[in-house]
């Protein structure tokens, strides 16, 4: 373009690595275009400001970029001949005649002008094939002629086509060709390969070809192996005995679980002070070695260890897992024979018991038991055949196959709760452990790949039996306390199964909760179930953890036990003291400080005391200073406090409270505040070390010397009160005063330049991604704010121009018509003047 | 005699309306809950027919045609005095959408509270004064002249009536609330009072300071109606200028165990965060608070110690004075009492400077491992940059469970010891005093 029009930017440094896209600048070129794009629409719309009506376009597709002209025009065609159709013509034209040449149209003829691809056809690499030609050039001689239209010769000489369906026929023909080429190639191909593999096959055989009739021979004696060539290679092939570890002794046997309890006990102690936990997340302290990961946990005793004593084996483990008798060979016979003997007297006893508890139960189970049994029957003889452990047992001692089949040696998993409860129904206790042995056995997760999922829901069951149990009119604790074991094997073989099930039932209780709080307000102590859920907590995780994403959440529930749940009756006071054992029973190892468990004794202590005493603590949140459910601990009774003699509390009232007389429930108040006696102390010996022991227990101790009536209390609970007593007078007062720990010193200032690492040029560097998108879309903000408002400005500018000179029209015009006026008016003047001046003379 | 036939049957008609509305009067004290909404839908037909259709010729231009007779009427049978009628009125609610129905309700209510508290003499009412506060609370002022367009019924000269003005519905309202709020009001309606006073009633009243007498004496109540007290007198303290003498010392006094407790600690925690806010507080008096709320934080649950450990570490960060508590490195090495004195009203003499907080190192030992982790900030010198707490006021235990129970844990540690039953634990602490029965 013209130099003088170009102006260049000129830039003071030049920066390396910085793109500069307006160096060069056509102020002309982009003034003008500025203009243009305004008088298109900004002049228009001024232009139009004083007008309402509007030009509207109404041919068809005027604006549609989407169709394509072509077929705009056509559309519009047909719409012309639509508007037209029915209208008679005026003029008789024969335009409806076509003229034709060769029975063809001579106008479509004529359009036809398109011609055949023939680069499509890359066979042909420039050569023309006959067809073409013959279409192109009216064909050379007959004979090409005829090859390419043989059969249909005789249809087409009737109906001449159209040269477009010639030509497509043509294409499609060549593409069948090229088809079969490529079909003959291949088939070609395949003929060679087998060929070859044919050649190599004989090939062996050529290489040494022997003499036809020996070849005969040979292969007629070769299907007869010597049969002492078999046994010599039988007996070079067979497992040689390997030398393995030594036998260990029992106190090395000792020795090694006296290590592994310590590391575990290391292991806890570490956890409990929360510290590096991510360090040592790669290896779980329980996992041993040898662990195949296949969830088989070789710490738990089911594997026996085979030890001696007085030159025998030692055969602790009375109940052996009928597995090991796969693996342990014929030297076990006898200790089969210990072990079936030993089964069946089981079996027997359990007959028995069983005896006692059908009459009571037949109408219940009777006959899911025998369905269950039948089923059982097949299942044992299916198992027979890849299975001989049981099948071992019974071919050794016939005579017992009777008593054994009380109870199936194979259990499937239960699919459903509801098979697992009829699994167990009317059983006795042991054998419903039986029956929850045989089924982890039957189903250990090395034996099948499914059945890990399996047993991982047979520990919700199982939880969820055991809830079933405890919410009973007269709770089964008994059986609760048996059915603990298995439960505990199970959670060792599956943590996650067996957390996510009590993780399960918490969050369940407190939603329940918290929705009762939101309707009620205030809610209620849980059932015996969620106590008992709380405590097997205790009994399957280490409660001395920093976090456990079990026993965490179950602290925060019972800190909501204990702080939200009203407190009315008797039995809510069993259920608090109960939770605050269970909160002594978490801390114990790891002596964490429970403020609630403190506040809920003062509580329990204040509700043991006659109304309106004079006050010196205060009591939160459950209990109340002053109110309803006061004195539900206060025993006036003195026959009641003489005969008082310490009891256990029995469970089962938290459920249901027996139809007891005064004298008895006065005891169990005496039981309850003894129980928080002892309470009292074993939390003094925990936080002994707390430094500020003094007032955590302060209310407490007010309570026990100012308040509470020792001297009316029978002797044995005056025991409990002092010996509670003595543990809180004895700590002595110590405080050191708290010092920060010393934070490091801040460096000084350094001159070294700091160098970044540069990304991107020309883009700012710090501040996270966030920051810089931040930053960007403030920037771009900016940007489009001042083009904006450069741009009005200018269209202001240009409208004032175009306003200027408008004015500047209108003024001229007038000018010159005035000076018409004038001109027009001195004209005349001038005539009569001289008109004036002719009559004048 | 005088009269048309036409007019004497008018005056009949007239008659015969007035019985209907003593009928439907009666018909709102009915059982049945659908007779009463229909009684009171009727009513408020006729309320605005003939607020169209005046039943007296407008005499002079500034008079009102609003039905006011017949409105209350309707206040008075929603207003029972021995029954809880919050159904009905929340069914009237629709109604108090109209700006002139608001305004006249308001100075219905009024015109009822003052009739039927003379008569009974300061005998509480709970029911009739439960069912005044569910009229009342609920209503909805508008903000700006602007925003009051919603009539039943307009008349030509609108423009210079009284119902038109702002000014006067919020004195019409001012007035109601006075006169209620002047009768002695049972202890959980004073609470619901005290909890929408700052934001539904204060804003709305031409002269807020009226209200100082009531807060006052509901300041000096203490417990729970002190704590919602303070709300209302943060706004005159801070937007009407009103001085407050001993307002800290009042103030330390309301911290107790039951600050931890209670439903109103977000709110509690929000203004006293507000009132330590200010950087000219005397050093003594700041960490006479920090003493008391680490001290009572002894009995506190795991969710308020994790709003309150950050709070007191704001305390320590606006006010570095009062960070001899945590860190004294030349005191005394041992002592045998702590200087704090927790039964001192006064705070300059609680002899809280000379005290250390042992008792946020005690929750360092906390079983929670978040309250652990807060308190242990206390040992490291503390960052410049305030701790937000607002996020944390409203925390609940179940929100603390939740977010416990919703963890991901990479394993699962056990227990390794081996179960012998359900007490079965070497000193089970059960097994001494519960039995399996």
């Amino acid at each position: 373009s013209n130099p003088f029009e170009v102006k260049v930017n000129r830039q003071k440094f030049n920066i390396l690595g910085r793109k500069t896209k307006n160096d060069v600048g056509l102020p002309g070129v982009s003034r003008s275009k500025a203009i243009r794009k305004r008088t298109q629409t900004l002049l228009k719309e001024y232009k139009e400001r004083g007008k309402t009506n509007v030009f509207k376009d109404k041919r068809f597709g005027e604006y549609d970029t989407k169709i394509s002209p072509e077929e705009k025009m056509i559309r519009r065609f047909a719409l012309e001949r639509q508007q037209n159709y029915g209208k008679k013509n005026i003029y008789n034209l024969n335009e409806d005649e076509e003229l034709t040449h060769y029975g063809q149209s001579l106008a479509e003829i004529e359009k036809l002008n398109d011609i055949v691809d023939s680069d499509s056809d890359t066979e042909e690499k420039g050569t023309l094939s006959a067809e073409l030609t013959a279409a192109h050039f009216g064909g050379g001689g007959g004979l090409l002629r005829k090859k390419a239209s043989s059969g249909q010769q005789d249809e087409e000489e009737e109906k001449p086509k159209s040269r477009k369906e010639l030509i497509e026929e043509m294409i499609a023909k060549s593409k069948q060709e090229k088809q079969e080429r490529q079909n003959r190639r291949e088939s070609a191909l395949e003929l060679t390969e087998k060929l070859d593999n044919d050649w190599k096959e004989i090939h062996t055989l050529i290489a040494r070809k022997p003499p036809k009739s020996e070849r005969k021979d040979k292969e007629v004696e070769k299907p007869k192996p010597d049969e002492y060539d078999m046994i010599v290679r039988e007996l070079g092939f067979e497992m040689k005995a390997k030398p393995s570890e030594r036998m260990k002794t029992e106190e090395e046997l000792a020795k090694e679980e006296q290590a592994r309890l310590q590391k575990l006990e290391a292991d806890r102690l570490r956890r409990m002070r929360g510290i590096d936990e991510d360090a040592n997340k790669k290896k779980p302290s329980h996992v041993s070695a040898d662990d195949l990961a296949d969830g088989f946990i070789l710490d738990k005793d089911d594997r026996r260890l085979l030890s001696y004593k007085d030159g025998k084996i030692n055969l602790e483990n009375e109940d052996e897992e009928e597995k090991d008798n796969e693996e342990e060979d014929g030297e076990e016979g006898g200790k089969e024979e210990d072990e079936s003997e030993e089964e069946s007297e089981e079996e027997s006893a359990n007959e028995d018991e069983e005896d006692g508890a059908a009459d009571s139960h037949s109408d219940l189970e009777s006959d899911v038991e025998s369905e269950e049994e039948a089923a059982g029957n097949k299942e044992r003889k299916k198992h027979k055949t890849n299975e001989n452990e049981s099948h071992n047992v019974k071919e050794l001692d016939p005579e017992l196959k009777a008593p054994t089949s009380e109870l199936p040696y194979t259990f499937a998993v239960p699919e459903s709760f509801e098979t697992f409860k009829s699994l167990l129904a009317g059983r006795t206790i042991e054998q419903q452990l039986t029956i929850l042995e045989r089924i982890q056995k039957c189903n250990h997760p090395s034996l099948a790949v499914g059945n890990k999922a399996k047993l991982e829901k047979l520990v919700g069951f199982l939880l969820e039996y055991i809830g079933e149990l405890a919410t009973l009119d007269s709770p089964e604790l008994k059986a609760i306390d048996k059915l603990v074991l298995p439960l505990y094997n199970l959670c060792q073989m599956f943590p996650e199964a067996a957390s996510d099930s009590i993780k399960f039932i918490l969050r369940d209780a407190a939603h329940d909760m918290e929705e009762v709080i939101e309707v009620k307000g205030r809610a209620t102590f849980p059932g015996l179930d969620t106590l008992i859920y709380l405590k097997i907590t205790s009994l399957l995780f280490p409660t001395s953890d920093f976090w456990h994403p079990v026993v965490t959440p179950a602290f925060i529930y019972m800190s909501q036990l204990l702080t939200k749940c009203r407190i009315t009756t008797l039995q809510d006071v069993i259920k608090g003291l109960f939770i605050c054992c269970l909160f002594l029973e978490y801390v114990s190892f790891s002596r964490r400080f429970v403020p609630e468990l403190i506040s809920f004794l003062v509580g329990v202590l204040h509700i043991s005391l006659p109304k309106k005493q004079g006050q010196g603590y205060t009591v939160v949140h459950p209990f109340t200073p002053a109110g309803k459910n006061l004195e539900l601990l206060l025993v006036c009774d003195k026959q009641d406090l003489e005969s008082w003699q310490k009891q256990h509390l029995p469970l089962s009232t938290v459920t249901r409270l027996k139809e007891a007389n005064r004298t008895e429930i006065n005891h169990m108040r005496l039981s309850c505040i003894a129980l928080c006696f002892d309470l009292i102390k074993k939390s003094a010996v925990l936080y002994e070390s707390l430094p500020s022991f003094h007032e955590i227990m302060r209310p407490v101790r007010i309570l026990l010397t100012q308040h509470v009536p020792v001297n009316e209390y029978p002797e044995k609970l005056q025991e409990w009160y002092h010996s509670a007593l003595k543990e809180l007078e004895t700590k002595e007062k110590h405080y050191t005063p708290l010092i920060c720990e010393k934070k490091k010193p801040v460096p000084l200032k350094q001159y070294t330049p700091k160098v970044v690492k540069v990304l991107e040029f020309g883009r700012k560097q710090a501040g996270s991604k966030k920051e810089q998108e931040r930053k960007q879309l403030i920037q771009r903000h900016k940007r489009e704010l001042k083009g904006a408002i450069r741009e009005i400005r200018k269209d202001n500018q240009f409208l004032a121009r175009t306003q200027l000179s408008e004015i500047m029209e209108r003024d001229s015009a007038r000018k010159r018509k005035v000076k018409e006026l004038l001109g027009s008016l001195a004209t005349q003047e001038g005539e009569w003047k001289a008109m004036k001046r002719k009559k004048g003379k | 005699d005088a009269l048309s036939a036409e007019q004497k049957y008018k005056l009949w008609m007239r008659y015969r309306y007035q019985d209907c509305v003593g009928y439907l009067a009666e018909l709102m004290h009915h059982d049945a809950f659908q007779v009463k909404e229909m009684s009171l839908c009727t009513l408020m037909n006729f309320v605005e027919l003939e607020a169209q259709y005046p039943l007296v010729e407008v005499e002079w231009k500034g008079t009102v045609t609003f039905p006011r007779e017949l409105l209350k009427v309707v206040v008075d049978g929603l207003l029972p005095l021995h029954e809880d009628a919050s159904l009905l009125i929340s069914r009237f609610q629709e109604y108090m959408e109209y700006d002139d129905i608001r305004y006249f309700v308001i100075k219905a209510v009024t015109e009822s509270i003052g009739q039927v508290m003379q008569k009974t003499k300061e005998r509480p009412l709970p029911f009739y004064q439960q069912n005044v506060f569910s009229l009342i609370s609920p209503i909805n002022m508008p903000n700006k002249e602007s925003d009051m367009v919603k009539f039943m019924a307009k008349q030509d000269n609108w423009e210079e009536l009284k119902v038109s003005k702002l000014q006067a519905h919020k004195q019409a309202f001012e007035k109601m609330w006075l006169s209620f709020l002047k009768h002695k009001l049972p202890t959980g309606l004073y609470k619901k009072v005290l909890v929408i006073l700052h934001d539904s009633i204060l804003p709305y009243m031409n002269e807020p300071t009226l209200m100082m007498d009531f807060l006052t004496v509901a300041y000096g109540i203490g417990g729970a109606i002190s704590l919602l007290a303070l709300n209302g007198l943060f706004i005159l303290i801070h937007q009407h200028n009103l001085e407050y003498p001993d307002f800290y010392k009042k103030l330390y006094s309301l911290l107790d165990p039951s600050i931890y407790h209670v439903k109103y600690r977000a709110r509690f925690f929000h203004l006293a965060d507000l009132f330590l806010s200010s950087s000219h507080l005397p050093a003594y008096l700041v960490a006479a608070f920090i003493k008391r709320l680490s001290r009572l934080a002894l009995t506190a649950p795991p969710e308020s110690l994790l709003m309150v450990i950050p709070f007191i570490c704001n305390l320590f960060r606006r006010h570095p004075a009062c960070k001899v508590l945590v860190h004294r490195p030349n005191g005394p090495e041992d002592m045998s009492e702590d200087p704090y004195i927790m039964e001192e009203e006064e705070p300059s003499e609680s002899r809280a400077l000379e005290s250390s907080l042992w008792e946020i190192q005690s929750l360092q030992n906390h079983y929670h491992p978040d309250v652990a982790k807060a308190a242990a900030i206390l040992n490291q010198s503390l960052s410049e940059t305030e701790d937000d707490i607002s996020g944390l006021l409203e925390l609940s235990a179940y929100e603390l469970f939740d977010k416990e129970v919703k963890k991901k844990a990479v394993d699962v540690p056990l227990e390794f010891e081996q179960v012998r039953g359900l007490f079965g634990k070497k000193n089970d602490i059960f097994a001494e005093h519960f039995i399996l029965d």
